[in-house]
Order: structure tokens, then C-alpha cells, then sequence
């Protein structure tokens, strides 16, 4: 992702607004239940969709008949793939073979054909009374046996120009970067480790389930309620799997119950659209714990190989990593972030990294927090820890003496501009957590972590009321809190009252277009572009002053909410507050409205480091994460409690997927754990305290320096996590998740070999 | 789907008898109604029985043996100021069912009929030796039958209970001088999980020898396994570590579980003798008069 800087000047001091924690303007509404989510949508004469899945992880479908399914009273329309576009290439045509299968069955989960009837129950009924015909295919789960030379092919032909010839079909993509030269550096090493690492998919579990209402005319015009991380890209995407215009379909975001990169892709609003055609009314569609378990999209699954080596002094001498990873069965799995990601953290001079998507017979993945980086910093993270403990060295010191800065060539290729990863290992070091004395059976685990952040295509409005106030228009969904943040910004630049900025996420027939809210994008990006609509808005304002006191624009500032005259030669007026201005706006030339619309590439790298210590019950591999500690590099923060938020609910979530959440198949390649019963988050009583450290060193691309913080947060902890375990079983954790199983199989190994040395 | 609100337990045994598909009872619901939700089982007659007087009470009669009504909640039974002083092993092993929410509706009679093998108070009723009122319809009209809370359950989804079997009381014995009972599940996280492992254990001390013992697991057998070895390895000594060591190794080789998602074959059998050896120091310490 592109990182570099625009020349603009950075403000980091004097702060009015930004920098305080106001209320959410949308947390009275979400405490009271009256906030409108995605399944909270009710229309005139409006059916209830409900999808045919496919019990098998893989086989051909030799017929569909619906004809029972559509005899029964209340079914409105049924619609298979004939009733989507045809002709679709690329990512659109994966999207819709994902969201409605053509003639193989590809997963267990995957969509065949779906009814739309008047009541849900009615729906669900008409999906048993579905009969499908198939043949059954060999199917594959693992990346690694997907990978070997006798494993049943997902799709042959899809590998792109990038895979290298002599590997299996399901290989799709490749990737290879570094610099240097890694066998010198690993010649020169006192100590080289190398080890192979696994982790499992897991599932952001957000727990609004996706949920929409569309309609679609037969002229083509449609409209989508749904929830959503970015509904420009759904309008887009509805668009060319029903085969209309983009314009023609206008896609509103409902609140949004969790997405955490889950919600950037689409699933059900083509499906309901298309029902909605053929029956002439509003179709609802809402999926199931268990549906969005199987078939929305899951993180990758990974099989990694790292190489380190040190010298004595803990100096870093090479790194290599090979990573394998599974998407399901489509092409998308993001080893290349992966491989950028693993050794980012780390100033290498010899440094070699090869990425493998591989398909296999499960969901296609979706984006999760940083999609790639956490696996990549368990395993990296995990070797460093190895080889700190072996040569008796202090792993934050280790990791100081080898961290990027500015300069530093990046193990992916960039030079590094300002970064803060530095800032976070002192603030480590410092932090009372890394010294405090461990309980019995526990571990500290250390571990950095890195991810690039996002610009991307942003366009925002403001447009000010005849009283003074601002209706701010983003067109980028809140899934953290970005409402505040904007109002922060905007009433910032004003220099008017928070409470007088009401922020809306506009649909899409209101902005330009707006990339999805991912990549830890929003507050960069629409931040800057809030900023920059204000300061459009504002030079609007000196304008209007300007002409009432009958002198130049250029002799107009801004001061606290007030036009006033500057300068030698401006004269002497009173200061005319932004409300005098608007009051009459009409009469002086029109509406005052300030807009932005760029595609900002600034967006500031950002690195984290986590301490944790994990207490372990030895008799039965049961882990209690103790104590948690987040430092990380916000650049700024403009609303500081919703950006220990995202610190606290990147840990939660890392410590889940290092301990117990997993995507279980069965041999028949059937998903055995589809509900939260047994695909187990933590739940609250599970985590401590989450202690956040905020370091605020200003990415020189944001106007007010801000950062991305919504993703690294998570890719430390499974680092962090399998380290402090690992010290406190005295066994390497290679795999994740560490379940109590698991643990205490390790240390059933551990006393058998002790017992076995101590005979032999 | 019909569902009836009878006010007796003569009217809900009739109304069972005379339904012909499928039937569930409804006490607090939090199988049945999440069976429903989820499509797993959608009943013909859903009988409330609710509505019944005295399923909402807890008694404690002359003789020192406790009545507890089919519909009591879990959180009623651990805001009873006494109950929990004579079984705390009870009152905590159906405590842990479930979250605050699930607590104000789950009973104990749901917990042991929906038919799991690793409800939590199944193991601790049948330690403590409760019996279990059956109404059902005979010639001359209804009668009540006692049969012991070990006798319930099956297997894995089946109960011993007959068409039009309707439980009315669950009877919880006196609690004899110095006697303890515990229940300890394993579970992956602090709560909202299903036992992978869980053991209750009720014992009665002379001086400070186990002169009584009963030992029972959860969730490592396609039924409750009462384990006649554990309490032998406990009855006689005084908890020391050979006996708490036998205890652990009688109740792993009782175990017959499955691997599954949530547990495997050695770990559940490994960590029965681990809760089993726990929940015997806890036992002992309350029948030492232990607050704990
Ligand atoms: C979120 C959640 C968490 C849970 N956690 C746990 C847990 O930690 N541990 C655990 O053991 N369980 C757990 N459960 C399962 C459930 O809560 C318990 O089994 C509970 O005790 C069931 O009691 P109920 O009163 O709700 O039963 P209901 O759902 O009302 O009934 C269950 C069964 O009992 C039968 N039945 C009820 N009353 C009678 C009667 N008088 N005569 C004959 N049959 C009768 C019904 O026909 C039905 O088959 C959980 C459930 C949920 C939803």
C-alpha cells in the first residue's frame, strides 16, 4: 500500500477539541435500542428471503428442482444463478460464484438457490422442500495437503501469471520480496532458529449477522438497506451481478453491529435484489449465526516456516519466511500482506519472504483486522522470542536493537518515513507491567506488530445551516466510533462547538464515491477530507465577510468560530461569528456549502508492541491471560477513549484467536462448530483489564498527524499471547489456537521426554 | 403448534397423553425455545407448566428434606437463604448454567430432561441422591411415582421417561451432619460454555475419616457414570494423596468419552481425575464446616 507523503503542514499542539472524549452522537440511540441495524428495516409488502445451502464441501450439482418449494403457499420467487448476470470476469465473477454457486458446490455453506416468501418461517420451510442433485467430489480443508501434488483441484485454471510452474492447481497466487543476502547473514548468525508454525481461521464475530432490504424494479432502479462497511462498494458490486447501472441502485449503510473487515464484501443484497425483481416486492434477507458461520468470510488459515539469525548481542543477522495461505476456494488469501508484514518491524539488511494463496474447500476468506499481519507476527514474533530466550537476552532490548525507523528500508521494499515503533518499545519498557514480578505458572509474552494503513478514494460535504451549525455528510461507514472523531475535526476547524456538528453517513446517491471503511482508513482518510471540507467551508465564510466589509479575501481569518479582519490593512471590524454569517447566507450569494473529494495517500504506517502474562493450569492446559498491556502508535489521537477502544477490542479479539477460537471441520469437510457455543470468543470474565498505552508520534500525511489505529491492535496478541504461554508451559507453542486439549497434550510430550531422558 | 397452559398436573399428564406428534414441556425454555429458533425441534404441543401451583417453590420440610418445584429457577435457588447451607454442591453446579439471563428462567427438571450427558446439575443431583416425582395417568386417574435423579438419564437425547410422564417435584434427601457435596466442570472460557468435564462429589465424614462417599461425572460417557471405585478410594481415609491419587485414577478409567469439538478422548479422561480430585477437597472442607 502506497505510502507516501504529501507535502502538508502537520498541527500537533493547541487542540480545542480534538484530543477531548465526548459522547458518541450515536450512543443514545444504540443504549436505548432505537439505533436501526441492518435486519431493523420494515417496508410496505415486504418478503422474507431465506437461502438453499450446500451440506457438502465439495460436488457437483446435477440439478435443482424447486418446484416443490415453489408450490407452497406464501413463496413469492425463487431464484438460482440464471437469475443473476451473465458474462462477469474477475473479482465479480468470484463474488457471485461465492454468493450463488453455478454448477459445482464448493464448500460446505455454499448458496445454490434461495426463496422469497411472505413470512420467514414460511421461507425457511421452502428451503427443505428444495431438492438438489449431486455428485459428490473429493474435497480438502488443509493448505498444506491442498497443496500436495494429489489433491483434489478446487478449480484448475486459476492461477495467475505469479505462481511459478511445478505446483499444485491450488496454488493461485505467489509472492516473493527481500533484500540482501540472506544465506551470508545466516553464515554470519551464532544461532539460527528455524520452525514451522500453523494457525487456524477464525472469524471476526461480529454480532450483528448480515442483514438487508432491497428492492428492485423491473426498469432497473434499485434501493439497498443493509449493514455494511462500505456501501459504494455493495452498490457497485449489486450493480453488476444484477446487470444494471451503478446510479441505478442506491445503497443506504443501516448501524453496524461489528465488521472488523467481515462487512467489506458482499453476500446477500444481490441475492435479495434479484428476488425482489422477480416478485415485484421488497425482499428482507437476514442470515443465521450458523449461516454466517459457514458461508460469510472467515480470515486464512496459515502454515509458516520462519528462519532468524543473531548474533550473540542479539543483533539480527537475516530473516527468511515461507507462508501458506488457505481462502477458501476462491483466490484472495493475502500472503502478500503476510509477507510484507512478518519482519516489518525489524531494521534487516539480509531479509527474504515468499507468500502461497492456496484454494481449498472452505468459505472465502474476507478481510479480518489487518488481514495476514497477525499470523505472519505469531510466527515471526515467536522465532525472535525463541532465540532472546536461548541466548539469555532481554526481548524488548532485542527488539529495540533491531526496530525500523525513519529510513530504515523496509523488509517489503519502501524506505520508512516517520514511524513510532521505537516510541513503543521504550514506552514498554517503562510501563510498570514489564517488571511487575509473575505469579506461579505464568509467562510475560512480548511482541510487536505492524500494519500499513490505508488512503483510498474519499469524498465528504459539509454544508452549514442558517444558524451556524454543520451538517457533515461521510461517506464511509462508523464501525468505531468515526462519527465523534469527524465532528471533532470539523467543529476543530471551525471553532464551534462539538455539539453543533451533527455527522451523517450518506448514502449513495448523496457523495462521491467512498472506498469501504477498511484499512483503518476512516479517521485518516476521512478525517483529512472532513478538514479539508471545513477549510473549503471556512474560506466560503471569509469570502462572505469579506464582501460585507468591502475588502480583500485575503485580509479575512479565522479565529474561533468568528471571521476577523488581518493584517495591516483590513480595517477595523468587529469579529462576525459563523451564525451572523449563515443567518444571512441567502441574501449574500447563496448556500455555503465546503466539500473535499481525493484519493489521500499518506496514510501513516503503525507498529504496536504488547505485553501479556498467561497463567497456565499445569494439570489442565487451562489459560487465564492475566494481565494485558497495548502500546501503540496512534500519530494522533482525536477521540483518545475510542482509541483505546480499538486497542482494547484488537487485543480481545487476538487473545481469542490465540486461545480458543477455530474453524473445526469434520473428515466429511463439514464445519462442526457453527454457532458461538462452540466457535468460542472470549467472553468477558475471560480478559483482564486491557491497559492502553497511547504513543503520538504525527504520520506526516495527516493534517493533525493521525494514524490508523483500528487493525494493528490485533496483530501482536497471538504473538504476545503464544510466547507468554510458551514461557509459562516451558514448551514452544508452534500452533494455534492453544486450546486446553492442546496445551496439555504439550506437556503430556514434555513429562514423557523428561521421563524418557531421565531412564535413558 | 399448540400450546396449552394447564393449572394442574392432572390437565398437563391429559393433555400429554392425548397429544400424538411431537411434545415438549416448557419450563424455562432455554433448551426447548433455542431448539425451536434453531429449527432442531419444532413441537406439535408445547405444555407450559408454569402455571401449575406450587412449581415456583422451594420447601423445606419437617424432616430436613427439601421439595424443589419444577419450575424453580437456578437464580432462586441461589438467592435461598438455607438451600445453598445444606447443598451448596448443587445449588452451584445450577448455578453455573448458563448466563444471569439463563439463570432466571433454567431449571434443574429441564436441565436433566432435554438429555444432555454433561448438564451441570445432573451430576450434582445424583451425588446427593435426589429423586425425581413422576405424574402420569393410571386407570383410576393420575398417580405419582418416585424414581432416583440417576435413573433419568439414558443417553445422549433420551430419557427413561414414557408418554405423558410429567415431573412434578425434584426431592432432595436431608442433609446428614457433617457432609459436604461439590460440583467442578471444566470449560474452555470462565462461563457460557458446555461441561467438557464435570464431577460431583458428596461426602459425609466421622471424625475427620470419609465414612460415605459418592462420586459422579458429567459429559465423559454417553451418560452420567456414578463411579463405585472413587468413592471406595475415598471411603476410609482422610484425604490424604494416596487416596486423593486412587480417587484421580478411578474416575479417569470410568471414563468412555468421545473426541470432539469440544474435547478430546485423552484430555476429558486426563482432567476427570484432576476435577475429581478438586472437587473431593472442596466437599471435605465443607463437611468440616467450611463457608466455602
Ligand atoms: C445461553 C445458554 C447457556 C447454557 N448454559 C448451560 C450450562 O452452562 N450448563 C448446562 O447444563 N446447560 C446450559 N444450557 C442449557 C439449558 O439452559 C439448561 O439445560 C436448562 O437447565 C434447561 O432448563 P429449562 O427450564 O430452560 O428447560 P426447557 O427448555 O423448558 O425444557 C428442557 C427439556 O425438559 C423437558 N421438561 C421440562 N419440564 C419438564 C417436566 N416438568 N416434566 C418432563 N419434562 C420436562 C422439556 O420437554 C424439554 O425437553 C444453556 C442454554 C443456553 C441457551
Amino acid at each position: 500500500m502506497p505510502n507516501d507523503t504529501q507535502k502538508i503542514s502537520v498541527k500537533t499542539t493547541d487542540f480545542k477539541v480534538v484530543g477531548t472524549t465526548p459522547d458518541r452522537p450515536d450512543g443514545i440511540d444504540k443504549v436505548t435500542g432505537r439505533a436501526k441495524f441492518g435486519a431493523d428495516a420494515y417496508a410496505p409488502g415486504m418478503l422474507h428471503a431465506a437461502i438453499y445451502r450446500s451440506p457438502h464441501a465439495h460436488a457437483k450439482i446435477v440439478k435443482i428442482d424447486m418446484s416443490r418449494a415453489g408450490a407452497l403457499k406464501g413463496v413469492k420467487a425463487v431464484v438460482t444463478r440464471a437469475d443473476f448476470a451473465t458474462g462477469l470476469a474477475g473479482e465479480n465473477w468470484n463474488i457471485l460464484e461465492n454468493i450463488m454457486a453455478s454448477d459445482t458446490a464448493l464448500y460446505d455453506g455454499h448458496a445454490i438457490c434461495a426463496v422469497a416468501a411472505t413470512s420467514a418461517l414460511i421461507a425457511r420451510d421452502a428451503i427443505k422442500l428444495i431438492d438438489v442433485e449431486y455428485e459428490m467430489l473429493p474435497h480438502v480443508t488443509d493448505v498444506d495437503k491442498s497443496m500436495a501434488s494429489d489433491a483434489p483441484v478446487i478449480r484448475a485454471g486459476t492461477a495467475d501469471k505469479s505462481v511459478p510452474a511445478g505446483l499444485g492447481e491450488n496454488v493461485v497466487r505467489y509472492h516473493e520480496s527481500g533484500h540482501g543476502d540472506i544465506d551470508a547473514g545466516f553464515a554470519a548468525a551464532d544461532l539460527v532458529i528455524e520452525d514451522t508454525f500453523k494457525t487456524e481461521a477464525t472469524h471476526q464475530g461480529y454480532i450483528e449477522p448480515h442483514a438487508c432490504l432491497a428492492t428492485l424494479d423491473t426498469d432497473g432502479k434499485g434501493e439497498v438497506w443493509c449493514c455494511t462497511q462500505g456501501h459504494f462498494n455493495v452498490q457497485k458490486v449489486c450493480a453488476a451481478l444484477v446487470g444494471t447501472e451503478t446510479s441505478q441502485i442506491r445503497v443506504t449503510a443501516s448501524e453496524i453491529g461489528g465488521g472488523f473487515g467481515g462487512k467489506t464484501v458482499v453476500f446477500i443484497e444481490p441475492v435479495a435484489l434479484a428476488l425482489s425483481r422477480k416478485a415485484n416486492r421488497p425482499v428482507k434477507l437476514v442470515m443465521s449465526r450458523s449461516e454466517v458461520f459457514r458461508a460469510s468470510g472467515p480470515t486464512a488459515s496459515a502454515s509458516m516456516d520462519i528462519k532468524i539469525g543473531m548474533m550473540k548481542d542479539g543483533r539480527m543477522t537475516a530473516a527468511s519466511a515461507v507462508y501458506r495461505m488457505q481462502g477458501g476456494a476462491f483466490p484472495g488469501a493475502p500472503m502478500e500482506f503476510t509477507s510484507m508484514c512478518g519482519f516489518a518491524p525489524y531494521n534487516l539488511e539480509n531479509v527474504h519472504q515468499i507468500g502461497f494463496d492456496v484454494m481449498t474447500n472452505r468459505p472465502k476468506q474476507a478481510a479480518y483486522r489487518a488481514p495476514g499481519s497477525p499470523m505472519a507476527a505469531f510466527a515471526v514474533e515467536s522465532v525472535v522470542d525463541e532465540l532472546c530466550n536461548e541466548l539469555g537476552l532481554d526481548p524488548i532490548e532485542v527488539r529495540l536493537m533491531n526496530a525500523s525507523h525513519e529510513g530504515t528500508k523496509a523488509s517489503y521494499g519502501p524506505t520508512f518515513q516517520r514511524i513510532g515503533l521505537v516510541q513503543t518499545l521504550e514506552a514498554a519498557k517503562a510501563h510498570p507491567h514489564f517488571t511487575a514480578p509473575l505469579a506461579e505458572n505464568t509467562g510475560r509474552g512480548i511482541s510487536c506488530g505492524f500494519w500499513f494503513n490505508h488512503g483510498g478514494e474519499t469524498s465528504v460535504t459539509m454544508a452549514l445551516s442558517e444558524d451556524g451549525t454543520v451538517a457533515l455528510s461521510v461517506g464511509t461507514p462508523d464501525i468505531g466510533g468515526s462519527r465523534a472523531s469527524m465532528g471533532q475535526m470539523a467543529a476543530e476547524e471551525l471553532g464551534i462547538p462539538y455539539e453543533d456538528v451533527r455527522v451523517t453517513i450518506a448514502d449513495t446517491a448523496t457523495l462521491g464515491y467512498n472506498e469501504i471503511s477498511h484499512g483503518s482508513r476512516v479517521t485518516y482518510a476521512s478525517g483529512l477530507a472532513t478538514i479539508e471540507a471545513a477549510r473549503d467551508t471556512l474560506k466560503k465564510l471569509c469570502k462572505r465577510a469579506a464582501a460585507k466589509w468591502g475588502i480583500d479575501e485575503d485580509a479575512v481569518a479565522w479565529v474561533d468560530g468568528c471571521a476577523v479582519p488581518s493584517g495591516a490593512n483590513a480595517g477595523d471590524f468587529d469579529p462576525l461569528p459563523i451564525g451572523k454569517i449563515t443567518r444571512s447566507m441567502g441574501r449574500t450569494g447563496g448556500p455555503i456549502v465546503g466539500h473535499y473529494e481525493a484519493t489521500p495517500e499518506g496514510a501513516g504506517v503503525s507498529f504496536a508492541t504488547h505485553i501479556v502474562d498467561a497463567q497456565v493450569d499445569p494439570e489442565t492446559g487451562k489459560t487465564a491471560i492475566t494481565r494485558y498491556t497495548v502500546v501503540q502508535d496512534a500519530g494522533k489521537a482525536i477521540h483518545p477513549t475510542y482509541v483505546e477502544g480499538q486497542f482494547q477490542g484488537g487485543a480481545a479479539q487476538g487473545i481469542g484467536w490465540a486461545l480458543n477460537e477455530e474453524y473445526i471441520y469434520g473428515t466429511d469437510g463439514r464445519l462442526q462448530n457453527t454457532i458461538f457455543l462452540d466457535y468460542r470468543i472470549p467472553v468477558a470474565s475471560d480478559l483482564p483489564m486491557i491497559d492502553t498505552v497511547i504513543v503520538e508520534v504525527p504520520n506526516p500525511g495527516h493534517p493533525y498527524g493521525v494514524r490508523g489505529v483500528g487493525e494493528t491492535s490485533i496483530c501482536p496478541p497471538l504473538a504476545a499471547v503464544a510466547n507468554a504461554v510458551s514461557g509459562a508451559v516451558g514448551v514452544r507453542m508452534t500452533q494455534l489456537p492453544m486450546t486446553p486439549p492442546h496445551i496439555l497434550s504439550e506437556l503430556g510430550k514434555k513429562a514423557r521426554a523428561k521421563k524418557g531422558g531421565a531412564n535413558g | 403448534m399448540q400450546y396449552h397452559t394447564p393449572d394442574s398436573f392432572e390437565d398437563a399428564v391429559a393433555i400429554a397423553n392425548a397429544a400424538t406428534g411431537t411434545t415438549r414441556f416448557l419450563a424455562g425454555g432455554t433448551d426447548v425455545l433455542v431448539q425451536l429458533r434453531a429449527d432442531i425441534v419444532t413441537p406439535d404441543d408445547l405444555i407450559d407448566i408454569k402455571h401449575i401451583a406450587g412449581t415456583h417453590d422451594i420447601t423445606h420440610n419437617a424432616d430436613g428434606s427439601w421439595t424443589i418445584g419444577v419450575a424453580v429457577t437456578g437464580a432462586e435457588m441461589s438467592e435461598h437463604p438455607t438451600l445453598k447451607n445444606d447443598w451448596p454442591g448443587l445449588v452451584e453446579a445450577m448455578d453455573l448454567v448458563g448466563s444471569t439471563q439463563i439463570q432466571g428462567r433454567a431449571t434443574l427438571v429441564g436441565n436433566l430432561c432435554n438429555g444432555s450427558p454433561a448438564a451441570d446439575s445432573v451430576p450434582a443431583m445424583i451425588a446427593i441422591n435426589a429423586s425425581i416425582d413422576i405424574t402420569n395417568a393410571t386407570d383410576t386417574g393420575t398417580a405419582t411415582r418416585q424414581v432416583a435423579a440417576a435413573d433419568i438419564h439414558t443417553g445422549p437425547g433420551k430419557t427413561s421417561l414414557t408418554k405423558g410422564d410429567v415431573i412434578s417435584a425434584v426431592n432432595i434427601p436431608a442433609v446428614q451432619p457433617n457432609s459436604g457435596d461439590a460440583y467442578l466442570r471444566f470449560i474452555p472460557r470462565t462461563e457460557m460454555d458446555i461441561a467438557v468435564v464435570g464431577v460431583a462429589v458428596n461426602l459425609t465424614l466421622e471424625g475427620d475419616t470419609i465414612t460415605a462417599a459418592k462420586v459422579v461425572l458429567g459429559a465423559v460417557a454417553p451418560s452420567y457414570v456414578t463411579v463405585t471405585d472413587a468413592a471406595n478410594a475415598l471411603i476410609g481415609s482422610t484425604l490424604d494423596e494416596a487416596a486423593l491419587d486412587a480417587l484421580a485414577t478411578a474416575a479417569s478409567a470410568a471414563c468412555n468419552p468421545i473426541d470432539d469439538k469440544r474435547g478430546t478422548i485423552e484430555f476429558r479422561t486426563q482432567v476427570s481425575g484432576v476435577l475429581a480430585k478438586r472437587a473431593a477437597v472442596i466437599a471435605y472442607a465443607r463437611a468440616k464446616g467450611a463457608n466455602t
